[in-house]
This record gives C-alpha cells, sequence and structure tokens, in this order.
C-alpha cells in the first residue's frame, strides 16, 4: 500500500512543530519520544505501520480548533484518531502528519431521557454511552463487536453498525447532531436534540466520512428503551442455500428480527471449539436469529420463525427458554473472531455486502478461491442484511502469506461488487480498500466525491491517502469544460 | 416565457444540463411540479422535467429494496409495495393539496429531494435513512453515481444523505434505489382526550420512552381535532393525544393496552382507533389537512427537541396574538409543530425564528404567497462558517448555479 510521500520540509521541523503545538496542548499532551508514539503506529488493520510526526492529545474543543488553524496555516498533514480500532487502517498515522487523538474527550456531557438523548464526547466509548443510562433501561442501539473499546466519534467518521442494525439502523440513523471542527479551525454545529437537518444534511454527510471532512468534538445520539424481552432461536441447515433462503423467507413474511447472524461450517466449528456454545457440527450454515419485543409478541414471532425453518428444512433447532440461554446462542458468535484466531496464526477480516439472494453463489466462488490461494477461510454474515465477514486464515510469518491473503480478500471484494454489492459494509474504506474504489465507481463519480472534499478541505491536509485512490489537486477538479451548443434534444416534447 | 425540457432518459438530461451549463441558463427541476410553492421561488429561465424518467426498475421484496426512475410517482410505488404487504416506512406526506395541487401526484424523486417524512419519522427514520443510492446529472452536466442497492454499505462519502434535503439545488436525480419494509400487520392508537398541550407533550414523552415501540405521538387542540375526517377524533369536542402502535396482531393489542394503563394516571378520557381509521387519522396529519382549506394562511414547520414544543408554541401564540388567531397541531412527540397564522408580509419570521433560538431547531416557512419567500429566508439561516460551508458543497456540484437557483437561500 503506497502512502503519499512524505514531506521533507515538514519532516525537518518536527521539534518546531512540536514545540508550537505545545503552546496550544501544554504539558503531556504533546508526544515527540519515538518510544511513546510507538502506540499509536497502527489501528485495529495492523499488518500496517507508520510512526506519526508528533501525537496531540487536546482536550478542548478549543484546542482543537487552534491546532487545526495551526497545521492548515503551516500546511501540516493530520489524522483524526479515537480508539484506533478501525479494520480499514483509517487512524493509520503519516510520517509527516500530526496524529489528533480524541482520547482525553472521553465525558458525557448530558442525558436528557424526556428527548432520549444523550451528548458526549467523541471519545467516550460506545458501551460507554449504554452503560451511562442504562440504569433507566435504556441503551444506545449500533453494537460494533468491538463496543467496549471503540470510541463515538470513531463510531461516527466510520458509520459503525454492529449485530442489532437490521433493526434499529447504524450509526447515521441514531445520530441527532455534532459539533466539529474544521481544518480551517472554525467550530460548526450541525443539528441537535431535534430531528432533521437544516439546509444540507452534512450531518449525514460527515457520518462515514472517514475522517477526511472535520474532527469531531461532540456527539448527539438518540437512545431507546431496552426491549422487554429477548429471545433467539438456533438453527442449522444441511446447505448454505438452504440457510440463506430461510433468511430470505423470514423477511419476506414481514418479520424484521433485532438480530439475524449465519455462521459457515468453519466459523462454526471454531467457534464451537473456543466456547462450547452447544452449536450444531454437522450443519453447513447456522443462523441465529434474535426477536425482541414484548413477551407476547417475541412467543409469536418465534412461533413464526419456527415454521419458516422447518418449511427451509433446518435440521437442527433451539430456542432459547432463558436469558442465559440467549447469552450462549450468542456466546460462539461474538467470539468467532477470536475462535478462529486460535486455529490460524493470523486472519484477515474482510467486509462486503451483497444482495443476500447472491450468498450461495458467492460462498461457492470463495471456496474456490480458497483452494486458489491454498488459504482457509471462514464466513460470519450478517445475514439480515448481506453484510459478510470473511475471515482469512493466514500465517504472516510464512513469505509471501500476508500478500496471498490480501489478494484473496480483494479477490472477494470483487466479486462482491460483481454480484451488486459493495467493497464495505461497515469498516470504511480507508486505505486498506482505498485502491479497490474503481471497481464501484468510475472517474466521474470519484471526482465528484473529492470535489466534495475540496469543499471541506481544499488543502488535502485532513487524513490525506485514506477512501481515494489518486489525489487530485482541487483546482483542477473544479475546472468545468463546456461546450456551447444548441439547446438539446430539438425533438422532444417541451410546452 | 420559460421553456419545459422534458428529457426522456438519463443521456438527455445530462445533455440539457450539460447545455444549461455551457449557457449558464438556470434550471427549475421539477417531478410533478406539485411542490413548487415550497422552498424559495426559483428564477428560471428553463424547466426541466423530469417526470419521463418513469417506472419501477427493480422490486425484490425479500431484499427489501426497490428502484425506480426519479420521476415514478409515490402513489405507483405505494400500490406496487402494498402488493407485497411493505411499505416506505419513512411515510412520505403528499404536499400536494397543501399547495393547491392534486392529490396523489407527488414523485419519489420530488420526497427524496425534500426529504419529506410523516409521522413515522420518530422511529422508522426520514427519508434521508431510507435513500440507498442513485444515478443523477450534477451542475457540471455530468452524470454520476453514489450509494448502492444494499442496506449496508459505508463506501464513499453518504451522498444519499446529502442529496435528501437538497431541494434539486445539487443535481438532477434519474434513478433512485430506495430500502423498503414491511407494513405492519395491525396498527392501533391510543387517543387520550382533553389534556393540556404541557400535559400532552410530557405524556408523548412518558410513550416514547416507553419500550412500546410507538410509531407516531401527535397532540391535536380541540378547533383542529373537530377538523379531522376521523368521527371519534371530531366527536371528542377537546384536544386529543395520538399514540400510535404497529406490528403484530397480539403484540399491538398488549402494547396499546399497556400504555393506557401506564397513562392512566393523567385522567384523560381516552378511545381507541384500529387500523382504518388509524390510517386515516395518520394520513391527515401527515399531509398537513388541517391547513389544507383555508390558502389564505401562511404555515410554518418547525423541528425543535420534543420537550420544548410546548413552550415555542406558548411563546409564539402570545406573540402572535395581535395579528389574528393562529392555530398549530404537534407531530414527533412534540418535536415537530405545523403553525399556521394569517398571512402577512414577513409571515412573522422574526418572532417564529426567535421562539425557536433559546432550544435549537430549525422552521421553514412552507406555505407563504411568493413575495414573501423571496423577501424571508424559507429555511433556517445558518452561521457564517456553515452557511459559507454550504456554498462550497453546492458549488462542488453546480458551479455555476444552475440547478435550482435561490431555492433554499439566495446564495444557493
Ligand atoms: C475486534 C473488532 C471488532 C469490530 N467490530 C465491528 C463491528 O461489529 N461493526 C463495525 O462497524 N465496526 C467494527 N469494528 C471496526 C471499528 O471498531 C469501528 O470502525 C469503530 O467505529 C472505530 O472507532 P475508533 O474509535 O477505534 O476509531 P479509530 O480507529 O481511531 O478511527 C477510525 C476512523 O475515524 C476517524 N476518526 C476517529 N475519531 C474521529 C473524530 N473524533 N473526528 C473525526 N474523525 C475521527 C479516524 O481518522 C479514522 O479514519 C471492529 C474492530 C475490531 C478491532
Amino acid at each position: 500500500m503506497r502512502m503519499p510521500e512524505p514531506d521533507r520540509d515538514v519532516l525537518a521541523r518536527r521539534a518546531q512543530i512540536a514545540e508550537d503545538l505545545r503552546r496550544i496542548v501544554p504539558g503531556e499532551g504533546v508526544i515527540v519520544d519515538a518510544d511513546e508514539r510507538r502506540p499509536y503506529e497502527s489501528d485495529g488493520l495492523t499488518a500496517y505501520r507508520q510512526s506519526p510526526l508528533v501525537v496531540v492529545l487536546p482536550s478542548t474543543t478549543e484546542q482543537v480548533s487552534q491546532v487545526l488553524r495551526y497545521c492548515h496555516e503551516n500546511g501540516v498533514k493530520v489524522v483524526p484518531r479515537g480508539s484506533g480500532t478501525s479494520l480499514s487502517g483509517g487512524a493509520l498515522p503519516l510520517a509527516d502528519g500530526v496524529l489528533l487523538g480524541l482520547g482525553k474527550f472521553n465525558r458525557i456531557l448530558e442525558i436528557d431521557f424526556e428527548n432520549r438523548c444523550v451528548v458526549a464526547q467523541p471519545g467516550v466509548t460506545n458501551l460507554g454511552i449504554t452503560n451511562a443510562v442504562q440504569h433507566e433501561g435504556f441503551y444506545y442501539a449500533p453494537d460494533p463487536s468491538s463496543q467496549i473499546a471503540c470510541s463515538i466519534g470513531g463510531n461516527v467518521a466510520e458509520n459503525s453498525g454492529g449485530v442489532h442494525c437490521l433493526k434499529y439502523g447504524l450509526t447515521t440513523n441514531n445520530l441527532l447532531g455534532l459539533e466539529m471542527v474544521l481544518v480551517t479551525g472554525e467550530v460548526i454545529r450541525l443539528g441537535g436534540k431535534h430531528l432533521d437537518a437544516e439546509g444540507y444534511d452534512l450531518l449525514g454527510l460527515m457520518t462515514g466520512s472517514e475522517g477526511l471532512l472535520g474532527v469531531v468534538t461532540e456527539v448527539t445520539v438518540r437512545i431507546l428503551k431496552k426491549p422487554e424481552t429477548a429471545r433467539a432461536l438456533l438453527l442449522g441447515f444441511p446447505t448454505n442455500e438452504s440457510a440463506g433462503d430461510c433468511v430470505a423467507a423470514i423477511i419476506a413474511a414481514g418479520i424484521i428480527p433485532g438480530g439475524m447472524e449465519m455462521m459457515d461450517r468453519p466459523a462454526i466449528h471454531a467457534a464451537e471449539a473456543f466456547v462450547h456454545a452447544g452449536y450444531p457440527l454437522d450443519v453447513e450454515g447456522l443462523l441465529i436469529v434474535e426477536l425482541d419485543g414484548p413477551q407476547v409478541e417475541v412467543d409469536h414471532l418465534i412461533e413464526r420463525v419456527e415454521a419458516i425453518a422447518d418449511a427451509h428444512g433446518a435440521v437442527a433447532k433451539q430456542v432459547s427458554q432463558s436469558e442465559e440461554e440467549r447469552q450462549k446462542f450468542w456466546a460462539g458468535r461474538k467470539a468467532a473472531f477470536p475462535a478462529v484466531g486460535r486455529i490460524s496464526p493470523d486472519y484477515y477480516c474482510m467486509d462486503g455486502t451483497i444482495p443476500r439472494s447472491q450468498l450461495p453463489l458467492v460462498l461457492k466462488r470463495m471456496g474456490e478461491m480458497s483452494a486458489h490461494y491454498g488459504l482457509g477461510v471462514a464466513n460470519v454474515f450478517h445475514a439480515g442484511d448481506g453484510n459478510l465477514h470473511p475471515l482469512i486464515l493466514y500465517d504472516a510469518n510464512k513469505p509471501d502469506e500476508l500478500e496471498k491473503a490480501e489478494a484473496f480478500g480483494a479477490d472477494i471484494l470483487k466479486l462482491c461488487v460483481a454480484v451488486g454489492g459493495v467493497l464495505t459494509g461497515e469498516h470504511g474504506v480507508g486505505v486498506e480498500k482505498r485502491d479497490l474504489m474503481h471497481e464501484m465507481f468510475d472517474e466521474i463519480d470519484l471526482k465528484q466525491q473529492q470535489r466534495i472534499k475540496c469543499a471541506f478541505d481544499a488543502g488535502g491536509l485532513l487524513n490525506p491517502g485514506k477512501m481515494f485512490p489518486q489525489l487530485h489537486r482541487c483546482a483542477e477538479l473544479g475546472r468545468l469544460h463546456v461546450h456551447h451548443g444548441q439547446l438539446p434534444f430539438p425533438d422532444l416534447p417541451r410546452f | 416565457m420559460t421553456t419545459v425540457l422534458r428529457p426522456e432518459t438519463p443521456a438527455q438530461v445530462a445533455e440539457a444540463v450539460a447545455w444549461a451549463a455551457a449557457d449558464e441558463a438556470p434550471l427549475e427541476l421539477v417531478g410533478a411540479a406539485t411542490k413548487r410553492g415550497l422552498g424559495r421561488p426559483v428564477q428560471a429561465g428553463h424547466t426541466l422535467d423530469l417526470s419521463a424518467l418513469y417506472g419501477i426498475t427493480l422490486y425484490e421484496p425479500e431484499e427489501l429494496v426497490l428502484s425506480a426512475g426519479a420521476g415514478t410517482p409515490l402513489a405507483e410505488i405505494e400500490t406496487a409495495l402494498a402488493g407485497k404487504q411493505q411499505q416506505l416506512a419513512f411515510e412520505p406526506p403528499d404536499l400536494g393539496p397543501l399547495f393547491g395541487a392534486p392529490a396523489g401526484k407527488g414523485t419519489i424523486g420530488g420526497a427524496l429531494a425534500c426529504n419529506l417524512s410523516g409521522p413515522r419519522r420518530i422511529k422508522a427514520g426520514g427519508a434521508r435513512d431510507h435513500f440507498l443510492g442513485f444515478k443523477a446529472v450534477s451542475g457540471r452536466g455530468e452524470a454520476f453515481k453514489a450509494g448502492s442497492r444494499v442496506v449496508k454499505n459505508v463506501t464513499g462519502y453518504d451522498l444519499c444523505k446529502l442529496l435528501a434535503g437538497s431541494y434539486g439545488t445539487l443535481v438532477a436525480l434519474t434513478d433512485v434505489t430506495i430500502k423498503v419494509l414491511p407494513a405492519p400487520e395491525k396498527t392501533r392508537t391510543l387517543l387520550l382526550v382533553g389534556l393540556a398541550d404541557a400535559v400532552a407533550v410530557r405524556a408523548m414523552s412518558r410513550a416514547l420512552q416507553s419500550s412500546h415501540e410507538v410509531s407516531g405521538a401527535a397532540h391535536l387542540p380541540a378547533a383542529l381535532a373537530a377538523a379531522l375526517p376521523v368521527e371519534l377524533v371530531a366527536r371528542a369536542g377537546d384536544a386529543v393525544t395520538a399514540i400510535r402502535v404497529e406490528g403484530p396482531g397480539p403484540s399491538v393489542e398488549f402494547r396499546c393496552a399497556a400504555l393506557r394503563r401506564e397513562l392512566a394516571d393523567l385522567g384523560a378520557a381516552t378511545e381507541e382507533l384500529h387500523s382504518h381509521n388509524s390510517a386515516l387519522f395518520w394520513r391527515g396529519l401527515r399531509d398537513v389537512a388541517p391547513f389544507v382549506a383555508d390558502r389564505q394562511t401562511a404555515v410554518w414547520r418547525l423541528s425543535v427537541p420534543p420537550m420544548a414544543g410546548a413552550q415555542v408554541v406558548t411563546t409564539l401564540v402570545a406573540a402572535l396574538d395581535v395579528l389574528g388567531k393562529s392555530q398549530y397541531f404537534y407531530d414527533w412527540g412534540g418535536g415537530l409543530i405545523w403553525f399556521a397564522l394569517p398571512a402577512t408580509a414577513d409571515a412573522a419570521a422574526e418572532t417564529v425564528r426567535g421562539a425557536i433560538a433559546a432550544c435549537g431547531g430549525h422552521a421553514t416557512l412552507v406555505r407563504a404567497p411568493d413575495e414573501t419567500r423571496v423577501a424571508v429566508p424559507v429555511f433556517q439561516p445558518q452561521p457564517e462558517p456553515l452557511a459559507l460551508l454550504s456554498r462550497r458543497v453546492k458549488e462542488s456540484f453546480d458551479p455555476r448555479r444552475i440547478l435550482n437557483p435561490g431555492r433554499l437561500s439566495a446564495a444557493i
């Protein structure tokens, strides 16, 4: 993965830059020492590492604003970072860039049950929000598996999802307001405790913008009352097709489960060996279907889902009879990544989305690719919304295996796009999928996206080298080539 | 005289816009032109009529996805969905009649471009939340695409969000893909009769804070309740607070009973609307039916923190008393206020925006004569850095300001 060539001039000014930043963020908030910079070298995509120019850890919006203004005026790049759990290298530092860590923004600012929202600083963890409101029976719905660690600011930047997003939406559907700082240091507020943006929906645009448009310094999210109860079904199928068909039939019957997850045989076996969740081992596809709501609704829907599963040839079927049993069903799925980590020295987690009907084809082709590359693959799958997480098994200590795993991963993502899906469902483009963007978008599509980047950051200082395969200068992108001519299609109806 | 261009293919749209960009000839974009009165009036020599981009091109019920030409009537989409017991969960309003246009004509492109959402917004999200992908022509005359046909997608910027509510000032949409959802098996609406506004807002907040998945929460003062086409409501003879639950039969009955029990301490008389009457009632609210008949009034739409709703209305009613009688009702649990007042030259814009300054939110002048909508900002004015950023975003799509110039603000 090639990153933009570091600016030697900036590298040479490291000491001066650190000193200037210390005037803005005094004391330990600026880190220059090489050893102390090391923990920031990578995010969740650990195959890539780069030590940043300096790390700065501001604790107020005013400091963020001054840091950005300083970097803007001095032509220094900035990479924002929350908790560093990105799986796409979104928070990968730049050798000539300031790493702007938001870890000190760790306070919940307001809990407003009556308006059903929480105002938090961006460094608060995803789970921290639920923890702050659960004494009243509330929770924050989007639940990435990394929720104990990842920050709400990072969730906004990546538009993160989780197993409950099928019913309750992604980050973008649960976000009400933001305070953010532009690269020029200007502070703007979007939304608030009310619904819908005024003017252009920049709140929606910011969500999933991967730190390229601004630095989030405050977040207002919607909270929900916990459903009265939840029960889960564990369903085993002899083929992936029948499991996939069952998912389609549940949705076609008008049922949107709280969660609907699928695992393939290798994932089932790895998870079962690790946590002993009681998964059937002689099946090709395993579904966990969770229904939540009032007891009467859950019991009613469980019956209907059972009938659908029977009609689609489920060969194993368990229905949770207690909260403990429900948790046990989930334990295997939740531990799927570390479970795969036990059977292989390393694994590489992919994140494409496909139209669900394409699942059998995609799994079959993935099997062929697995044979071609000589690397195993285990699949966990947000079945309800078609988001695949193939885990490619490899050994980084063997020569070429990382490259092979990456090539395998790229082939999977190309296949996702070819069948009508997308490169990434929730992990972001980052550096990881940057060079695959052409699979989905043509040059005009990408240039339009980059023009938006120019509207926010004309100098390209915020998180450059991420998301876009090619960097264009804003002046060049803005140029409009016009061809004067006649009023078009004179033969068309006009009135 | 304005010329109407009615391209029949996306390529012709691109051709028309490229021509307009070259000649710096502003275009007014319309679908079925039902919402011409919404937004700041556009000054354009030509109209780009997108209604020929018509028809559902993909509908896969079990994948919850539908694609259609931007000019496809909503009514046609809703009929197709109803055939599979599905719906547009964001409940797009039909604002045609509010502007004196016929009902049932609005297009999907128009609904998305204006980000119009109905009462279910509080539970299911708005138009923006169901907009998955599109093909469009930018003001540069370039055809491009973004998003996809799958729900979970973070590949590149989320331009669907940006286009929802852009009122045709960034692109001409040619094809759109939306998320669709199952229609509920059953609907019940709990009515609480005779609550004062502030009490009603608290009651709605309590209902929304419960785990009963309330999908509509509205409050109508007595005068407006009497005007609704639902007998139980009209007959109440008093203010009516309405709380909707939807879902499988047994669940709906359970939740409706539970809400009735949990709100019993308010001492209000209660009634229930079943599926058919619920549909009539919420459709009326969705389409702002109480304000359709009297076209002389100016209509504002305010989005505020729900708990601030009653206070905002009290302030407004007191301040606008001198103008004559104003009328209002609440949706979104108090967070959405529809407010009608006798028309004046400036539609009392400063007073209205002053009333929400303290609590935050935004006020849109939805219906007023053209002169008024030129004289005062239709959409909430933005502070300087945000206004400038919005302008740069506009320029990034439409550098020559040829698409609906002036529709969002004088500068955009
Ligand atoms: C074990 C594991 C499981 C995971 N499971 C899921 C899952 O189920 N679903 C899912 O969606 N993701 C998942 N992830 C991915 C990751 O946790 C999410 O993308 C998360 O939102 C990143 O948050 P963060 O605070 O760690 O952000 P970081 O990794 O620090 O940064 C991510 C991106 O956001 C930007 N950024 C961070 N903070 C800000 C800010 N305040 N302002 C502007 N930009 C900012 C960074 O520049 C970077 O581009 C998982 C990761 C791991 C390691």
